[in-house]
């Protein structure tokens, strides 16, 4: 369905982020990303969902095909109209304005009236919140609510493939766990996802194949289930990065996960 | 007594011509980060192609092209200029503007000449009395229109899907942009917009009851007061572009009479400066309020 093939991405003139990145994800599949800071995660769901260049980067090599289609030069808006729909990093859900126009928001990307209904069925049902909250501001949900406003916001326009940037970024590990299940269930209705995540326990318990980032490149690949056991994913992932060691340590409130222990 | 309610009326009138002007700069804002400088030529461009296609059309004929010309020239400068230069810095696109801004302006001034025509009206230009009040026809005239705009406007932003659009890319650029929502057509049309509320205000202001004088540079000067009116609103506030017009209308009509009509300009930045040292985000700017 999403085939990445030679991916390079650089931001501004010098500043390479993918040095040649190969990714698929097959129809109605999981694939998790993971990787520490920097390894290029975001930067890989910039490239599929045509934002580069609000960050000031662009695509210097290989390509980004959907359905057999190239995206990597397309805008935005085409993207999502092809069916590929981001949740960014940090939820940024559009904090002034209520939970329905953020739900609104999302629906514009599809122009059919009835889907756009379904949509919103489907997403209540998802999240039953966000019907209670509906004429909230958004931004005075708490940080999970946000997290389901921007996942169900990205449902609005009825994508065959979602991209979701560290959805378990700031929560609670409560939190984490029920955004695990939702993207789940959101992938048992038949809509691929692309999930990155630093949080790999949830990641891996929820994709079924996953692909490890290393400053730029794809260091390990397999099922999710093969890199769960693999020393290496342990390896990479403490990797001597003490900072985002104890930025992961501060995120889970002092907790040490699973996936700290040798 | 009267006098008050008298310069309170017709204050109003021109604040509601100020409020159209601001409410264009404002969404331009909004769509785009760009101050748009070049605002008071839009005005001075829909005013000149009212004079010109005037003998031919008459006023109504004549103000539809103007209001439609000046539109279109925000369009052509968004989609000419600005959209081109898209990755540069706002606060180059705002000087940019200002280029713009001279270039039209002097363009249409040496065009004027010598004469300062005026736009005339569709009205019966003569003030109406009620007790002892006076009121120029004009601002009644204005603050009519104004409100019925202003109010289609607002509803065309809260409900409509350019509305939600428009505010969400607002706010959020590359959400938005996620969301599938076209970014260049929402700048377009908020230039768009913008211009077309510049061509109806300069309807009221290059006339005799408004301004005392004819389409000129006189009148470039007059549509300044909007940059006023939409910062002492809160330069993203689309409510505050309105209330901020009014006030500036009203400070403007106020001390024109009570102090002196040279002070009156002043006066309208004075206001604006008191309210930046209270409220220095503008009396409906945006303060966060997140929870992260």
């Amino acid at each position: 369905m999403l085939s990445v093939r030679n991916l390079q991405v650089r931001y501004g003139r010098s500043v390479a982020a993918l040095h040649g990145v190969d990714i698929d994800v097959p129809a109605d599949g999981v694939l998790a990303v993971l990787g520490s800071n920097g390894a290029g995660k975001s930067t890989l769901l910039r490239a599929v969902s045509g934002t580069l260049r609000l960050h000031r980067g662009s695509v210097v090599a290989g390509s980004v095909e959907f359905d057999g289609r190239r995206i990597d030069r397309a805008d935005p808006a085409a993207i999502v109209r092809l069916g590929v729909v981001g949740v960014p990093e940090g939820r940024q859900v559009f904090a002034r304005m209520t939970v329905e126009e953020n739900l609104r928001a999302g629906g514009i990307g599809a122009r059919d009236a009835t889907r756009r209904a379904a949509a919103r069925a489907r997403v209540h049902e998802l999240f039953p919140v966000l019907a209670e909250r509906a004429k909230q501001r958004a931004g005075l949900l708490s940080g999970g609510e946000q997290q389901m406003l921007a996942i169900g916001r990205a449902l609005m326009s009825g994508p065959r493939l979602l991209l979701l940037d560290e959805p378990s970024l700031g929560l609670a590990p409560k939190v984490v766990a029920r955004i695990g299940e939702i993207i789940r269930e959101i992938h048992a209705q038949g809509t691929a996802v692309v999930l990155v995540e630093q949080n790999a326990v949830m990641a891996l318990r929820v994709a079924e194949h996953a692909a490890v980032l290393e400053v730029g490149r794809v260091a390990l690949r397999g099922t999710a289930a093969e890199l769960a056991a693999s020393d290496d994913v342990q390896r990479l992932y403490l990797g001597g990065h003490a900072e985002s060691w104890s930025e992961a340590h501060w995120r889970h409130g002092g907790r040490t996960l699973a996936r700290w222990e040798r | 007594m009267n006098t008050f309610l008298q310069l309170v009326v017709n204050g109003l009138g021109k604040g509601a011509v100020f409020a159209l002007l601001a409410l264009g700069f404002v969404v331009i804002f909004k769509a785009t980060e760009v101050v748009n400088f070049a605002h008071g030529s839009l005005v001075l461009f829909g005013g000149y192609l009212v004079v010109v296609t005037r003998e031919s059309l008459g006023w109504v004929g004549a103000s539809l092209v103007g209001i439609l010309s000046a539109a279109l020239l925000a369009l052509a400068v968004e989609r000419l200029l600005l959209a081109r230069a898209r990755s540069a810095d706002a606060n180059s696109l705002a000087l940019l503007t200002i280029g713009l801004d001279v270039i039209i302006t002097e363009e249409v001034v040496r065009r004027l000449g010598v004469t300062l025509p005026f736009l005339g009206e569709a009205w019966d230009a003569q003030p109406i009395q009620i007790g002892g009040i006076t009121l120029f026809r004009t601002h009644l005239v204005a603050l009519a229109v104004s409100a019925v705009l202003i109010t289609a406007f607002f509803l065309a932003f809260r409900y409509s899907d350019w509305g939600v659009a428009m505010r969400a890319q607002a706010e959020n650029r590359e959400a938005a942009a996620l969301m599938g929502i076209r970014s260049s057509r929402v700048t377009a049309t908020a230039w768009l917009v913008a211009g077309a509320l510049a061509g109806v205000a300069v309807l009221f202001i290059a006339t005799q009851d408004f301004s005392g004088a004819g389409l000129s540079r006189g009148t470039h000067s007059i549509a300044l007061a909007a940059f006023p009116a939409a910062i002492l609103g809160g330069l993203d506030s689309t409510a505050g572009a309105v209330v901020g017009g009014l006030v500036v209308g009203l400070a403007e009509a106020l001390s024109a009479q009570y102090i002196s009509f040279d002070f009156s300009k002043s006066a309208v930045f004075l206001v604006m400066l008191v309210v930046l040292a209270l409220r220095p985000s503008g009396l409906f700017g945006t303060r966060e309020s997140t929870r992260v």
